[in-house]
């Protein structure tokens, strides 16, 4: 070994290579076989892009880091599904550009902390956490409900979801902002809004002032929203053979495309 | 091995980028220590978030680990491994001084873009690799000239091989060109927009975010600092390394198997099992080559062992060594899926990194640094070594209260998350768990203000030795 070693040290070109060849193959192993959507990501129904409003309010997510304490992914272990529900699918975060299943639980996990509180809730907890919370040890958030919800440019966020593989229409494109403010109040015609996203969407005053939408909505709308698209009374967990019978058809399809 | 060269042959080395990348790495490091002191103590005393938006912990968190791991670490690894490249190819740095200081200065560049904009919540809220698309694009040119550098330095080297510390830089230069590359796909929302959408959603932007995340853990702070343990160990103990054929082993075996370590971020998830076990297995694996390293570097010390009472520059990187032997065991044991299934999303986590980056990485960069100082600035010895005593003991100190808070505030998240009633109902709220947690918090926050002193006492001693005549 030292031997036929030496001639690998004396050559950094032949090292190099070498070292590339070697930390490549653990990665092509693990991560092409996931773009085989099929039989990475189980089909549930109920899955939609989010809103325009609800994506505002993803990118405040992301925006304050919320993902570095609350994870957004329960695990199928039987105390987390008690305390949090269902666990997650893949399914469930196929929109999610990333995912934001996180690291670290310093706060509760948030995959399906949509319609577990009121709106009143959210708004008052992220005010000031200790108003309802008195031992939390969250940030305060008071700025969101003073600031407008940035939705005049939600239609070019979506343009470029639809590019990487979100399925908006060019209608739900066009009347982005217009979407928006409809879902933040009561009082507009929001028919052609369901039409578009569906009739399993909250169409409220998130934050408790129907004069303003404000970042708060946003935020709100989305929180309201996780893991509440998936009906899991009809999920079925695809058995043994429904994945074998897949397996097939993706290994048929592909000698189909190879023939050609 | 043995070759004639003449030793009397003087090479010219070129130390000036070295002295502003070691002053850098100084600087950063009070930034990120700070940056944590800061965020650990608001998780104890929530009022120091300030209720407002730029000082709150979610945009303040990136800032802390962009600025140990990329600025302070990142720094560290550029003067080092220059410095290493020069001395065991007995070559001068190639390219003028002009590549230099664009490497210099754009890294600093793009480290001051990063970390600014987490503060005004510009992110791509992906963990250590936060920076958004335009960051990124400034990164790349400063990279590939950092390896052409490297590789051209190499290339005219005066010695037939190519020392050990070297295989490791180089593959650690090349993994993260790789890395940072792939993780970063995205499409800008607009040209003149900061932010950016990633190519890859959902379990596919899972898998490649820790195939990126862990092997930002595998190569940045482990390959490329064990490049600093090859030169700077035998070089302190004036011992040659214990072992080369283990070296060799070493070397192919922990590249070739850390690659595949990620998916042990994301077990009992919605990312296929399959994925996980194999994750699982090679974590289980690594912990063999990892040892290989650390005994390798322990054992460079037969026949010098007294040299640990009489230099403690030399205790600095020795304990760093047995450090990484502790988290590099740690590791493997919390990648078991049954062991995962308690520790992950705890505190746990937060102390096993901090074994890595505080007792590994931060103690082996010191050592390496209170080696290098004298040298590039040509002085004698260092102001003070009882000053680099107090700093070995202060870190350590600080480092013990840190990973023992955070393990028993992590394994008691961890067990009380799953504790039944007689009912069988969960016994505790999430809140009820978090109390629980109040005392460590403050424990840890006290250890990293040790280990906040003890880099100012390094900063003083090296401000010293500069400023004074020998």
């Amino acid at each position: 070994m030292l031997k036929h070693h030496d001639k690998i040290e004396k050559n950094s070109i032949i090292l190099l290579i070498l070292t590339v060849i070697v930390i490549s193959i653990g990665g092509l192993v693990e991560i092409a076989p996931l773009f085989r959507i099929e039989s990475t990501i189980e089909k549930a129904e109920g899955m939609r892009p989010y809103t325009p409003l609800e994506l505002a309010g993803a990118k405040i997510y992301k925006r304050e880091g919320c993902y570095g304490c609350h994870s957004q992914q329960v695990r199928v272990l039987r105390d987390e599904v008690e305390r949090y529900g269902h666990y997650s699918i893949a399914a469930e975060s196929m929109y999610d550009y990333p995912f934001q299943w996180g690291s670290k639980r310093t706060g509760p996990d948030l995959a399906r902390i949509g319609g577990k509180y009121s709106d009143e809730w959210h708004t008052r907890h992220l005010i000031n956490p200790r108003d309802v919370i008195p031992e939390s040890i969250m940030p305060g958030y008071k700025f969101l409900i003073e600031r407008d919800a940035k939705v005049s440019n939600i239609s070019s966020d979506m343009e470029v979801l639809r590019k990487i593989g979100v399925p908006y229409t060019d209608e739900m494109i066009q009347n982005a902002v217009s979407d928006a403010f409809i879902q933040g109040s009561t009082d507009r015609e929001s028919d052609k809004f369901i039409a578009r996203y569906g009739n399993k969407i909250n169409i409220r005053d998130f934050d408790g002032n129907p004069n303003k939408l404000s970042e708060m909505d946003a935020l709100v709308a989305y929180l309201q929203v996780l893991g509440t698209m998936v009906d899991f009374a009809k999920f079925e967990p695809m058995t043994i053979k429904e994945f074998n019978d897949l397996q097939e058809k993706i290994k048929t399809q592909n000698n189909k495309n190879n023939e050609k | 091995m043995a070759t004639n060269h003449n030793h009397n042959l003087a090479v010219d080395y070129n130390y000036d980028i070295l002295k502003l990348f070691t002053v850098a790495s100084v600087f950063w490091g009070i930034v990120g220590f700070l940056a944590g002191v800061l965020i650990a103590s608001q998780m104890a005393f929530p009022i120091l978030n300030f209720n407002f938006e730029y000082t709150s912990f979610g945009r303040l968190r990136p800032l802390h680990t962009s600025a140990v791991i990329f600025a302070f670490g990142g720094n560290v690894l550029f003067a080092t491994s220059l410095f290493v490249v020069q001395k065991t190819s007995r070559a001068r740095l190639w390219g003028s001084d002009a590549l230099h200081k664009f490497i210099f200065w754009g890294y600093q560049t793009f480290l001051v873009i990063a970390a600014s904009g987490y503060v005004f919540g510009i992110t791509q809220a992906k963990e250590y690799a936060e920076p958004e698309w335009y960051a990124d694009l400034l990164l790349l040119p400063v990279w590939v000239s950092f390896f052409v550098v490297f590789v051209m330095t190499l290339k005219n080297r005066k010695e037939p091989h190519i020392y050990v510390a070297n295989w490791f830089y180089m593959a650690f230069i090349v993994t993260v060109a790789i890395l940072h590359i792939v993780n970063n796909l995205s499409i800008p929302t607009r040209l003149d927009s900061t932010q950016s959408y990633p190519l890859f959603g959902g379990v596919q932007s899972a898998m490649i975010q820790w195939w990126y995340g862990h092997n930002a853990v595998g190569f940045f702070l482990t390959a490329g600092f064990i490049g600093i343990m090859y030169y700077f160990v035998p070089k302190r103990a004036e011992r040659p390394v214990y072992s080369y054929r283990l070296s060799i082993l070493h070397f192919w075996s922990l590249i070739f198997i850390y690659i595949w370590a990620g998916p042990h971020h994301l077990h009992y998830t919605s990312l296929p099992d399959w994925v996980q076990t194999l994750g699982m297995t090679f974590s289980i694996m690594l912990w063999m080559p990892s040892w290989g390293g650390m005994i390798n570097g322990i054992m460079t010390l037969s026949g010098a062992w007294d040299k640990l009472r009489t230099d403690p520059v030399l205790r600095f990187l020795i304990t760093a060594v047995a450090f990484y032997g502790m988290s590099t065991f740690e590791g493997p044991l919390m990648s078991i899926k049954a062991v995962n299934a308690l520790s992950h999303y705890t505190d746990w986590t937060i102390g096993h990194v901090h074994s890595g980056a505080l007792g590994w990485v931060a103690l082996i960069s010191f050592g390496a640094l209170y080696h290098l100082v004298p040298i590039l600035w040509g002085k004698k010895e260092l102001y003070s070594l009882k000053l680099v005593n107090t700093h070995f003991w202060l870190a350590t100190i600080g480092i013990v209260l840190y990973i023992v808070a955070m393990w028993i505030s992590g394994i008691t998240q961890g067990l009380m998350w799953r504790t039944y009633n007689e009912m069988g109902n969960l016994q505790y709220s999430f809140i009820d768990v978090l109390k629980a947690s109040h005392p460590l918090y403050v424990v840890r926050a006290l250890g990293g203000l040790f280990f906040l002193t003890g880099a100012g006492v390094m900063a003083y001693n090296f401000y010293k030795t500069i400023k004074t005549n020998s």
